[in-house]
């Protein structure tokens, strides 16, 4: 049995609010059941991923939820929907189909969601405090948050995280217990040289080999240099988060429940040390990419969205030499309203890239429909490109992407594995 | 030969049919086609088996958070399985089913049993107390 305050019942009996409280209190109520969660917990703030278009009864749900004018009690974000709001045609899906992903959308804002789009949200002003208890949704936001930040949340996905937003509440169980947020797991990549632990493009291969090798095992990687920067521990997560059910890693020295490893371990051996090898971080890298291309078709970046900090490396990059094949650029309003201010947007655009604002091109179909090489410097676009858009994947370093996008050739510098 | 199991219920509802059993580990979001509930998984051994109208076992399940959509597309649009044996608890699955029986779209009854003894074509009837009684020819 879950023990229900006297506000948890009223709203659950329906007492107070509208039913779509009550209908989102039983939601969180039954999930907390069958999770075995004695409690319910507050939460300050939520993230919500379920406004993304899988079906017209998502939409139902939500607007049911909606009915009476049901509002969101805490502050919450959203995730990237189906359709860039400002260039619905990007979407190739039927007006029937992109109306229903709109009244998705809509329903989200309409219920007091902060219009965010983003599944970055924590570079978009959405950052909560350490150990803060929140319910968010999106895999790579969630391992963020947790590991990054320190606030508190589980995995919540479609339906449950907007309950728990209309609610203010969710199953206590958990990551969101203390007991729950220790490494058991420890990788070790103090063997690997200084200038691999430098390079971006080793972060995402380094978290596509957390999430194998840890699934849902909470872990502390011991050995990173103390400069790594955020974007770098953003492709991290997201690379853990894709390639297992990682909620959580803590990054020794870096984040705030690991000043050190043995902190992250609760003083506790480990029940296994993981030493990373170079020719580890090798297959890991290998594992990301379709073998044997020679040209790419597109470039795909920005997943996670890509940051003012990221577009502008890309624009340094490129150096004024314009793209052979088409760069897509999933990002965020906020890092667009960033980019105007200074023209930066349009000189991505002169270059030869695409912005695809407000959604993603792994979730929703925007890629051209004739399919082939699809080059990432993401390890979560590397390991959802073949099954969500049939493109084969090839992974490479940022430098690798713009160099092999200006000549239509896959370019790859093998030094920086080195 | 009849045998009978005690599975532990997860949502509640009685069920007969024919067991599809899952050999190797699936994620609903990207693994089953909301449109044709088929397996679509590349190189799954399921994969292009029809999972509507059947009783699902699964002793794997890959927790991807936007399951529970999937799920209530499949109830939604009268593609739903019978009723589903999973191998161990999971959230996202009954998330689904919870928010499919409070739009009225109907009930998929879900249990879970450690190491499911079944084949598929096996034919079971699945109790409200969580009872599971199969014939094995």
């Amino acid at each position: 049995m879950v023990k229900l305050s006297d506000h948890e019942k009223n709203v659950l009996s329906g007492f107070s609010g509208t039913t779509g409280d009550q209908m989102a209190m039983e939601l969180v109520v039954k999930s907390a059941e069958v999770l075995g969660a004695d409690s319910l917990i507050p939460v300050e703030s939520s993230h919500v991923d379920g406004c993304l278009y899988h079906g017209d009864s998502g939409v139902l749900y939500c607007e049911k939820l909606a009915e009476n004018g049901t509002q969101v009690k805490i502050p919450t974000t959203t995730n990237v929907g189906a359709l860039n709001l400002s260039k619905l045609s990007q979407t190739k899906l039927s007006k029937e189909k992109r109306d229903m992903a709109y009244r998705l959308m809509k329903v989200h804002q309409e219920m007091g969601c902060v219009p965010t789009w983003t599944c970055a949200p924590y570079q978009a002003g959405a950052r909560p405090s350490f150990g803060q208890q929140v319910a968010w949704g999106e895999s790579n936001a969630v391992a963020f948050t947790n590991s990054i930040l320190g606030a508190r949340t589980n995995r919540y996905g479609d339906f449950l995280d907007v309950a728990c937003a209309i609610s203010a509440r969710a199953p206590y169980y958990g990551l969101h217990r203390s007991e729950n947020r220790t490494a058991k797991l420890m990788l070790d990549v103090s063997n690997l040289s200084n200038k691999l632990l430098q390079e971006d493009a080793f972060f995402p291969v380094l978290g596509s080999m957390v999430g194998k090798l840890t699934g849902e095992t909470v872990s502390v990687v011991h050995g990173l240099p103390n400069n790594a920067t955020e974007d770098q521990m953003k492709a991290l997560c997201a690379g853990a988060a894709s390639t297992g059910s990682v909620g959580l890693v803590h990054l020794s020295g870096l984040t705030p429940e690991a000043p050190d490893t043995l902190t992250a371990l609760s003083g506790q051996k480990p029940q296994e040390i993981i030493s990373i090898t170079k020719e580890m971080v090798i297959d890991a890298r290998n594992s990301l990419s379709t073998p044997k291309a020679h040209e790419i078709d597109c470039v795909a970046l920005g997943s996670p969205h890509f940051s003012n900090n990221e577009c502008r490396a890309l624009l340094a990059l490129a150096d004024k030499k314009r793209f052979k094949v088409p760069v897509f650029i999933c990002t965020g309003r906020h890092t667009m309203a960033d980019l105007e201010h200074d023209g930066a947007d349009e000189d991505l655009k002169n270059l030869g890239v695409t912005f695809v604002v407000d959604t993603c091109v792994v979730v929703t179909p925007i890629l051209p429909e004739q399919t082939g090489i699809m080059m990432t410097n993401s390890a979560k676009f590397a390991h959802y490109a073949e099954g969500n858009t049939g493109y084969a994947p090839v992974f490479g370093s940022l430098i690798d992407c713009v160099k092999s996008a200006q000549s239509g050739q896959l370019i790859w510098d093998n030094s920086v594995w080195s | 030969m009849e045998l009978k199991t005690k599975s532990t219920v997860i949502i509640g509802g009685n069920a007969t049919g024919e067991i599809l059993y899952f050999d190797a580990p699936i994620s609903f979001w990207g693994g089953v086609s909301a449109e044709t509930s088929r397996v679509v998984q590349a190189g799954h051994p399921q994969n292009g088996k029809v999972t509507a109208n059947k009783i699902l076992v699964i002793p794997n399940l890959i927790g991807s958070s936007s399951s529970s959509a999937i799920i209530l597309e499949l109830i939604y649009s009268g593609l739903a399985p019978k009723a589903m044996i999973l191998g161990s608890h999971d959230a996202i699955i009954p998330i689904g089913t919870i928010a499919a029986k409070q739009m009225g779209w109907g009930n998929v009854p879900i249990s879970t049993l450690k190491n499911p003894d079944f084949k598929t074509g096996d034919w079971v009837t699945i109790h409200s107390n969580g009872e599971i009684r199969h014939n094995r020819s």
